[in-house]
């Protein structure tokens, strides 16, 4: 198929639709009112469900819904929206069902801005609901890869029956690039990927057995039965984190003598200044989280070269995967951080300086 | 021997944790036989609210979603757009659908959403021990209103069938009480006329029924109906509201 020219939030709409959604439930919040708006115009083609919820807290209820129905659905916000649906995505992860939100992050803390930032990765990775649970988070760094993101969100969310975030900010929503798509699934597709799910969600009891009953449900009032619940769920974590830790390197070699490690829109930056250096001879090289849920801190790790005198965090935000990078060099050189917050995007050259500053 | 009245297969044997005297599961049975008799039990499924009536998705014999707190009819609202094909229901406190969930119930009814509500007001919350909730009545003592509900402080109690009365969208709305037989009689006929519109697809019904804690209100069962009759029916007067299907 013909590459295509689109905005990040209309590809990943799009997406997700060919990807099967066909329940979509949001509440308009800029930077990512692209993408409710595109479900908006679309959903109606595909005989799908839009739906304009009265706020971010009944969109996720709405999502749980049906969710729990075993049906692809969909919401989409940005941080302070985001915010709003963690009691929501408590609940999904405590009733272990499938589904997926996307945060087009904006700057925060409160109302902030409407520029692009990356200050809800503690949020995303480290909970931002109650309770023991855990978020599957991609974070995308290109058009292309926001759009592919969603199918493999679906995936993930029904296979294993965890909610899944996209984490992507307002410059991958806004910004334009060529995305080529995968073909949609036919409604024959559709309905197996349904099927799936027929052994607990919720549905029409068809042969009429009289054993039949599914609850959708995350209270487990007995202490030792949450303890297993919990348990349970934590086995599953495990799971996760041992099939679906994915990352990039670039630039990496023996002869690198900084290591960077950068997520999504940041990380297209700090590539820049790696490339401007090369070019002056100095070997930098990249790690890229692709997930930050599970993270690859073994990657981190290894990646470690013999010649690495610095690790070299860069984020749009104060120092939040710092923490993660941390645990993955485990004290073996040092850690720096620099970064730009409130909306503010660092350019190519101010990275291109703070590493010239290390060598 | 013949068999006069037996429970209704849309519950399941698991026993009611309420509280003797309470009237939530007199409520439950009216749903229960309704459903049953509509002929139900394989396309419906409910919503349960975070209230005494929490373990309600034990009680009924169909699917059934525990919600958070206040969020049934969004809940509900996800699991009837994704399965059109079943009839889908909420049943929710006065703490859970007036209080913390009012723009969950609001949006739902003036949507229109294809769902039926029953709302059990006993004008206080049940569950966390009898504080105040946005039905307590004038002066009623509650742990949260010691000294009375001060409506200077904190308002009058809300009218929520009056409230969802004002939206164009509604089918169906009435309030029913539980306080006598020949009133429970009446709420039997008003829940089947929910679930038998439920059942057709015309649109959002809505029941609320007068009812009691006797538990947090402090009094014996029979004392809990005389005083709710005394107070809470003058302020929330059973009626219909309105019923399209009869043209009100
Ligand atoms: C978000 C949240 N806030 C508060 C609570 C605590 N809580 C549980 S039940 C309840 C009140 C329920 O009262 P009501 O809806 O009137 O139901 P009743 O028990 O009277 O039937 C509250 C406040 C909770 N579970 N979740
Ligand atoms: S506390 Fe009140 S509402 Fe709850 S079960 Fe007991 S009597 Fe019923
Ligand atoms: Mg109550």
């Amino acid at each position: 198929m013909a590459k295509i020219l689109m905005k990040g939030n209309e590809a990943v709409a799009e997406a997700a639709i060919r990807a099967g959604c066909r329940l979509y439930f949001a509440y308009p919040i800029t930077p990512q009112s692209e993408l409710i708006e595109y479900m908006a115009r679309m959903m109606p083609k595909v005989n799908g469900t839009f739906l304009q919820a009265e706020s971010e807290v009944s969109a996720i209820n709405m999502v749980y819904g049906a969710a729990g129905c075993g049906k692809r659905v969909m919401t989409s916000s940005s941080s302070p929206g985001v915010s709003l649906k963690m009691e929501g995505i408590s609940y999904i992860a405590g009733a272990q069902l499938p589904a997926v939100i996307i945060n087009v992050q904006r700057g925060g803390p409160g109302l902030g801005d409407i520029q692009p930032a990356q200050g809800d990765y503690f949020q995303a990775t480290k909970g931002g609901g109650h309770g023991d649970y855990r978020l599957i988070v991609l974070a995308p760094a290109s058009v292309q890869e926001f759009a592919d993101m969603a199918s493999e969100a679906f995936e993930l969310a029904d296979k294993y029956r965890n909610p899944v975030m996209i984490l992507a900010d307002g410059m991958l929503g806004q910004m334009m690039e060529p995305v080529e798509f995968k073909a949609p699934k036919t409604d024959e597709e559709i309905a197996e990927l349904w099927k799936q799910h027929k052994d607990w969600c919720i549905q029409p009891n068809e042969d009429g057995d009289a054993k039949h009953h599914h609850e959708i449900n995350s209270l487990e009032i007995d202490p030792l039965m949450l303890e297993k619940h919990v348990n349970k769920i934590y086995a599953k974590y495990a799971e996760i984190e041992k099939n679906e830790i994915r990352y990039e390197e670039y630039n990496i070699s023996d002869d690198n003598e900084i290591l960077c490690v950068a997520w999504g829109t940041a990380s297209r930056i700090v590539k820049s200044a790696i490339n401007e250096l090369k070019k002056a001879g100095k070997s930098i090289g990249l790690i890229r989280p692709i997930n930050v849920w599970p993270y690859p801190y073994e990657a981190v790790a290894k990646a470690i070269g013999p010649k690495v005198k610095q690790v070299y965090v860069f984020e749009l935000n104060t120092g939040q995967m710092l923490d993660d990078v941390k645990i993955g060099v485990n004290g073996k050189v040092p850690v720096k951080f620099w970064g730009k917050v409130g909306g503010v995007v660092f350019t190519p050259a101010e990275i291109q300086a703070k590493l010239e500053e290390c060598f | 021997m013949e068999i006069i009245a037996t429970r209704p297969e849309t519950l399941t044997k698991t026993p009611f944790t309420y509280c003797p005297g309470c009237l939530h599961g007199v409520a439950h049975r009216l749903i229960a036989e309704a459903i049953q008799e509509e002929g139900l039990i394989n396309s419906m499924c409910g919503v349960a609210p975070v209230g005494c009536s929490v373990f309600a998705y034990k009680f009924f014999n169909f699917d059934m979603a525990e919600a958070a707190h206040g969020r049934a009819p969004a809940v509900a609202t996800g699991m009837k757009r994704a399965r059109p094909e079943m009839h889908v229901f909420t049943y929710q406190g006065d703490g859970d659908l007036a209080a913390i969930g009012t723009a969950e119930i609001v949006h739902a009814a003036n949507r229109g959403e294809k769902i039926s509500v029953f709302f059990v007001n006993n004008a206080i919350y049940g569950m966390t021990g009898g504080q105040m909730a946005p039905t307590t009545l004038p002066d009623m003592k509650t742990t949260t209103s010691p000294y009375g509900r001060n409506t200077d402080d904190i308002g009058f109690p809300i009218r929520v069938c009056e409230l969802l009365d004002t939206l164009v969208a509604p089918y169906y709305i009435e309030r029913v009480s539980l306080l006598s037989p020949a009133e429970i009689i009446k709420a039997k006929k008003a829940v089947s006329k929910a679930i038998k519109y439920n059942k057709e697809g015309r649109g959002f019904t809505f029941i609320e029924f007068v009812s009691t804690c006797p538990t947090n209100w402090g009094v014996d069962p029979v004392k809990s109906r005389d005083w709710a009759k005394e107070n809470m029916l003058p302020f929330f007067k059973p009626g219909l509201f309105r019923d399209k299907g009869e043209g009100v």
